[in-house]
């Protein structure tokens, strides 16, 4: 576990120095973002969008449901053999010729990436999308060590030049009109002038991305899926940036989480099926690359040279846990934010996590620890939409309600997770111990509910959180049990 | 304004209903029996009504759904525990919220679970228990001519009964057996209210943002009032509704509520037992 990370970012913080956002100011954060009309406006836009295309691509719910069981039980197979795959897809990746890297902390896995640059005099790395990146502050790490990385991805390119970092897994400019991306390519692109059309901006990024590719040394990516078997890296993309970052610079860089790993080639096909169709509502992405290894004596591209490096940063805290292991299910497609009430109020920079939404409410804790993350599960109403489409089902309501009894309860020996306890407090829990007693006990029960209704009078008018936007409550005169009785 | 995909039913699969009943017992959940006793008396009045014996057991408190929900499994289980004897004989226990009646379905195994023969006890009676709305149409078959006017209204499912019991159809079909009533479906009718429990006391921000959003597009049906099944996102939705009409200064409210059962027994010829929440 890394004490790494957390200073600022995104939303007013834009502009400083990308790391993360203490999540302890969640609340503040999340009090501005709520007060954002224009945020409010476009996520909610944003979102109905990416429903719909969803919801159009499962017009048969039988056939949603059977291929999200399959997903499922393609996923906790996988993880039921992780240690044994891990292994099995690094013997068949070094076969191939591909050089496998593991680190367990962000720092461990930009020290590996570091090394690898500076051993081939690296001045430019060119970026795929890769969350895993993010995650571990990548571009921070090589400029800070004097090496330049570029996103790639449109989307990421101008999260990028905007100082910020994405406010959605798939959709990392989601937050940006295209009126603000014109100002950032005015002002951050030499020889461009302002314009708002948006098939121009696409071109201006393509033709500048286009020389990157040429002159970086390093091409980056992510994995989708990782097939043990047979030693492939599978990398799902729309732009083909993704291949250009695999195939045109002479050395390719590939990272992803351990848990991504299947066993089998045929288990690649129904998660991707499931991943495109959950996150963008596509039949199938415009591109999938499927590398197993670099360059072979006749072909015509490729790298001279591939690594990978399988990160841990705390993954296998939650896989030790049987519950917390299905957090490891996701596939990464978003669904739960595009679905998620509270995501589309506030928009992902609140969350001042690398990953936002309900996956980011359940994955971030082992990446940070609770200490930081502990309010995060308690921002959720547990309505369930995150998990009734979660393309791998993972029970995410049942998994928050977890953290925050992990964040409640008194520190102890033999935690499940770092900051166990970190969002105990001694009244809270005295409050519940005295809630469960009156509720336990019928006889107390029913002198406290007697006493409520008889006292009416005396209910407080302002109840906190409640009455901030809403008449106060009052228990009725008389309880549902006097009236029975009195009919009867 | 663009609508958002519905989602049909539970995740949860189809269950089976038993026969007609002799009786049942009534489990009011601790917010009817203090906060909207009418509700609960006009859902036993349901019952009776299609001659069904209402067992009321005195014993009953809270399902336990707010300390479980909250992250303190084991106040939450004291609770439950308690609650375990209630239900002595056979009959099914019909729920008047959604989400109680998740909890107990769904939760109180769970809760339980390290006591193997508490456990089993909490799975039968998991078995036998009913949302109201489900009970009457799968069970009951309520099917009585509607005497009321014209009127239509917007049918609020919270997400419990939605996602947990499959309810949001049978709330549909009980208003579709209304000869008077239109329904009108309201925009992002499948989104939660913003109530969640302490989740409103948490994060007042978002949970207004939520439940505001909520009674414009309830408000937006032109509909002259919301029907729900919980009365959690009942009092949600009206208390919050109550506070955009007192602060314009509106005498009248302008999204009335009730719960489906005082609807129901007002619309069908009954006498409802108090007023408005």
């Amino acid at each position: 576990m890394s004490a790494h990370q957390q200073t600022s970012t995104g939303g007013k913080d834009a502009g400083k120095p990308i790391a993360f956002v203490s999540a302890q100011a969640l609340r503040e954060r999340m009090h501005d973002a709520v007060n954002d009309p224009h945020l409010r406006q476009s996520f909610r836009g944003a979102m109905d969008f990416l429903m719909a295309k969803r919801a159009a691509q499962f017009p048969d719910t039988d056939e949603l449901d059977s291929l999200r069981s399959l997903s499922e039980a393609i996923r906790q197979y996988s993880l039921s053999k992780l240690p044994d795959l891990l292994e099995q897809l690094e013997a068949n990746l070094t076969h191939n010729g591909v050089q496998v890297h593991w680190a367990e902390t962000p720092d461990e896995a930009n020290a590996i990436m570091l090394g690898i640059a500076q051993r081939h005099a690296a001045k430019l790395i060119v970026k795929g999308k890769s969350m895993v990146s993010e995650e571990i502050e990548f571009n921070h790490a090589m400029e800070a060590a004097g090496v330049g990385a570029l996103e790639s991805d449109m989307g990421e390119y101008i999260v990028q030049l905007a100082g910020e970092k994405p406010s959605h897994i798939i959709m990392p400019a989601i937050h940006q009109t295209k009126q603000q991306i014109a100002k950032l390519f005015a002002e951050h692109i030499p020889g461009v002038s302002y314009t708002d059309n948006v098939d121009a901006l696409i071109q201006i990024g393509r033709r500048v991305l286009r020389e990157k590719f040429e002159i970086a040394d390093i091409g980056l990516s992510g994995v989708n899926f990782a097939v043990a078997e047979t030693g492939t890296l599978c990398l799902v993309e729309n732009e083909g940036n993704g291949r250009m970052c695999t195939t045109v610079p002479k050395v390719h860089i590939a990272i992803t989480g351990i848990e991504k790993v299947v066993e089998k080639l045929e288990h690649v096909a129904p998660l991707f099926s499931i991943l495109t169709r959950s996150a963008t509502g596509q039949a199938v992405s415009t591109y999938f690359n499927m590398i197993s290894g670099p360059r072979r004596g006749e072909d015509k591209d490729g790298p001279e040279e591939v690594h990978l490096v399988l990160l841990d940063n705390g993954r296998s805290q939650a896989y030790a846990d049987e519950q917390l292991r299905k957090t490891l299910q996701c596939i990464r497609c978003g669904a739960c934010m595009n679905h998620c009430p509270v995501y589309t109020r506030i928009g992902g920079h609140a969350y001042g996590t690398t990953y936002p939404g309900p996956i980011g409410k359940i994955v971030s804790p082992h990446m940070m620890g609770l200490e930081q993350t502990h309010l995060l599960p308690t921002a959720s109403s547990l309505c369930g939409a995150c998990g009734e489409v979660c393309p791998v089902k993972i029970p995410i309501p049942e998994l928050l309600i977890r953290l925050r009894g992990e964040a409640n309860s008194e520190p102890h020996a033999n935690p499940a997770m770092v900051g166990q306890g970190a969002g105990h407090n001694a009244l809270t829990s005295f409050v519940w111990r005295m809630w469960a007693r009156v509720h336990a006990r019928p006889g107390s029960y029913r002198a406290f509910s007697w006493l409520a209704t008889r006292f009416r009078a005396f209910t407080p008018k302002r109840q906190g959180g409640w009455t901030a936007a809403r008449t106060p409550l009052q228990p009725a005169p008389r309880r549902l049990r006097d009236m029975v009785k009195d009919r009867r | 304004m663009s609508k958002t995909p519905q989602t049909a039913g539970a995740s949860h699969g189809a269950r089976s209903y038993p026969p007609r009943p002799e009786a049942v017992y009534f489990y009011a959940t601790c917010l009817v029996d203090m906060f909207v006793p009418e509700a609960g008396m006009d859902a036993i009045t349901l019952l009776e009504r299609e001659g069904v014996r209402v067992i009321f057991p005195d014993n009953q408190t809270c399902c336990g759904q707010p300390a479980y929900t909250s992250g303190f499994p084991d106040e939450a289980r004291q609770v439950v525990e308690s609650q375990l004897d209630l239900f002595p004989g056979d009959y099914p226990i019909v729920v008047p919220s959604g989400s109680c009646g998740g909890m107990i379905r769904w939760n109180w195994e769970k809760v339980v679970a390290n006591d193997p023969a508490l456990k089993a006890r909490a799975a039968a009676i998991a078995e036998r228990t009913f949302e109201l709305a489900e009970f009457l149409v799968h069970v009951l078959d309520f099917k009585r001519p509607d005497q009321g006017p014209a009127l239509t209204v917007a049918l609020h499912t919270s997400c419990s009964a939605r996602r947990e019991m499959g309810t949001l159809l049978v709330g549909r079909e009980l208003l579709a057996r209304l000869g008077n009533v239109t329904l009108a479906i309201h925009d992002h009718e499948s989104e939660c209210c913003g109530f969640g429990g302490t989740f409103s006391l948490k994060h007042p921000d978002v949970s207004t943002a939520m439940v505001s959003d909520k009674v414009a597009s309830l408000k937006a049906t032109g509909a002259g009032q919301m029907v729900t099944a919980d009365c959690g996102c009942m009092l949600n939705i009206t208390r919050r509704a109550a506070r955009e009409d007192l602060d314009a200064g509106r005498a009248a409210p302008s999204l009335p509520g009730e719960h489906l059962a005082t609807f129901l027994l007002k619309r069908t010829g009954g006498k409802p037992s108090g007023e408005h929440a």
